[in-house]
């Protein structure tokens, strides 16, 4: 019975390629387009350094829109974005784009959050002895913020995982997708629960490292 | 070496605006330790934080050392400000780094290379008498300590004025003696002139040379150990200078 469950073991191997795939590509957006974003929504926000009203209101806006959206209509929504940025609407790197979309929205949430813990003082401090803006940044607030920041990148990065399973649609595959294909649809139990058994290991791991990275960091 | 100049500073609120310093003319001394004493509100902290422009004047002008700070462009204050030092009553160390990178990073802003940072960092845990916690972090730290790695923090840059908000409100007793007596060795060895900001009577008597008082966003007494002997026993009647000069001085004048 058991070996029922492995009987598609190189599908499973390729479908895990393709999840790494589109969850690394969408933590690297998460990384690069959100933290900005999120370090920009902070800084804009009502009774912060750059309080800016209609800017704020504007990020403010389009990161909600894109959090609201059910996934699957943003997946199909995209599609012609998705063909303008990567010429195809079909496959695991094309899966990348919607699911980039939400990584960016979501984790630039999380970031905000993450340093509106920093206590006032920390940017008076700062700003006293002279830093430019990119010191306060590099050498103060994401110091201070960093294992928060981690942490959020954590759950997004399991949110991106859970995102990631439903990009059968537009021909991404991943594991969620083989679950579907290969179990759900073939009546194969053994190998929808193998795949499932996998998606809860991934997300164990992820988990566990996230929360002992941010323990690290953390010397508050 | 600084001087305020019918400096004032409202703020926005709810019902309408809030004059939180009003018109505030004010010499500070080259080598003085000139304390602003008030009550809670006065915009006392409003007032320190004008001088270093962290808070912007709405009017007046700020000079310091001759040069009119309020009209330098923002890379040039940024480069002024790194020769004022700033204590603050919660410290406001960088939780997550080490006492000698809290120490290292105003060095880093001023862009000190790494091997004289690696000195200058030493000499100023020395010289707040912390050299042997320079690996640890803030948080293993005890509040007076605390304080210490930040006065060697703002000593870093060699500034010639130290700003404190009120540096010892969160430190017992004992703790504020110790913190006084650094402030003082600061001003009596390294010359620099101390702006101190504080709402108890103990440490301006203790510690100042110099006295403003500050009520409702103005300045309205000011006075130095010129005018007489502060009064070493606590006194709680009367106003801010019959507390700290006593009454009979009063009279005579
Ligand atoms: N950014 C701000 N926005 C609105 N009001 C402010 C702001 N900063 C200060 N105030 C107000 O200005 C007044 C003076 O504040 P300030 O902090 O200078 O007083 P303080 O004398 O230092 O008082 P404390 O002893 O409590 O620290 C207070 O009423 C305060 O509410
Ligand atoms: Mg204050």
């Amino acid at each position: 019975m058991l070996e029922n469950a492995f009987k598609y073991q190189e599908q499973m191997w390729q479908s895990i390629g393709e999840t790494f795939v589109m969850v690394g590509i969408s933590v690297g957006a998460a990384v690069l387009l959100g933290l900005p974003l999120g370090t920009l929504l902070y800084f804009c926000r009502k009774g912060q350094l750059y309080e800016n009203k209609k800017l704020s209101l504007v990020l403010n806006t389009l990161v909600n829109i894109v959090r609201s959206f059910p996934f699957l209509l943003l997946v199909v929504a995209m599609i012609p974005v998705t063909r303008l940025i990567v010429g195809t609407a079909i496959g695991t790197i094309a899966a990348t784009v919607p699911l980039s979309i939400v990584a960016i929205a979501y984790y630039s949430r999380l970031v905000e959050q993450a340093l509106l813990e920093i206590p006032r003082g920390t940017t008076e401090a700062a700003l006293s002895m002279g830093a430019s803006r990119l010191g306060l940044i590099f050498k103060f607030l994401y110091v201070e913020a960093r294992s928060g920041l981690v942490l959020g990148l954590t759950t997004s990065t399991i949110s991106f995982i859970s995102f990631s399973t439903v990009m059968g649609v537009v021909g991404g595959g991943g594991v969620g997708d083989f679950a579907i294909r290969y179990g759900y649809q073939r009546y194969e139990t053994e190998v929808m629960a193998y795949a499932i058994v996998v998606m809860i290991v991934l997300v164990q791991i992820v988990q566990f490292s996230g929360s002992t990275i941010a323990r690290l960091l953390d010397k508050k | 070496m600084l001087s305020l100049s019918r400096i004032s500073k409202s703020f926005e609120v709810k019902d309408g605006v809030y004059q939180a310093v009003d018109s505030v003319t004010l010499e500070v001394e080259k080598g003085s330790i000139h304390g602003i004493i008030g009550a809670s509100g006065a915009g006392k902290s409003t007032l320190l934080r004008l001088i270093n422009l962290l808070e912007r004047p709405d009017e007046g002008s700020v000079i310091l050392n001759g040069r009119e700070m309020t009209v330098l462009p923002e890379k040039l204050l940024r480069q002024e400000r790194q020769k004022i030092g700033m204590i603050f009553q919660q410290f406001n160390l960088v939780a997550n780094v080490s006492v000698s990178r809290n120490v290292s990073i105003p060095l880093e802003l001023a862009g000190v290379p790494k091997r004289e940072r690696t000195e200058r960092v030493e000499e100023c845990l020395r010289f707040v008498g912390l050299a042997d916690k320079a690996g640890q972090y803030p948080a293993q730290l005890s509040g007076g300590q605390r304080q210490r790695v930040a006065i060697a923090r703002a000593l870093a840059n060699h500034p010639g004025l130290l700003l404190c908000d009120e540096p010892t409100s969160s430190l017992d007793p004992a703790t504020t003696t110790e913190i006084l007596g650094v402030l003082k060795h600061i001003n009596e060895k390294l010359g620099v002139t101390i702006v101190i900001v504080t709402h108890e009577m103990d440490v301006v008597k203790r510690l100042c040379s110099h006295v403003s008082v500050m009520e409702d966003g103005r300045i309205v007494d000011t006075f130095s150990r010129a005018d007489g002997e502060f009064l070493p026993a606590a006194s709680s009647s009367g106003s801010y200078r019959e507390q700290i000069l006593g009454k009979a001085r009063e009279d005579y004048a």
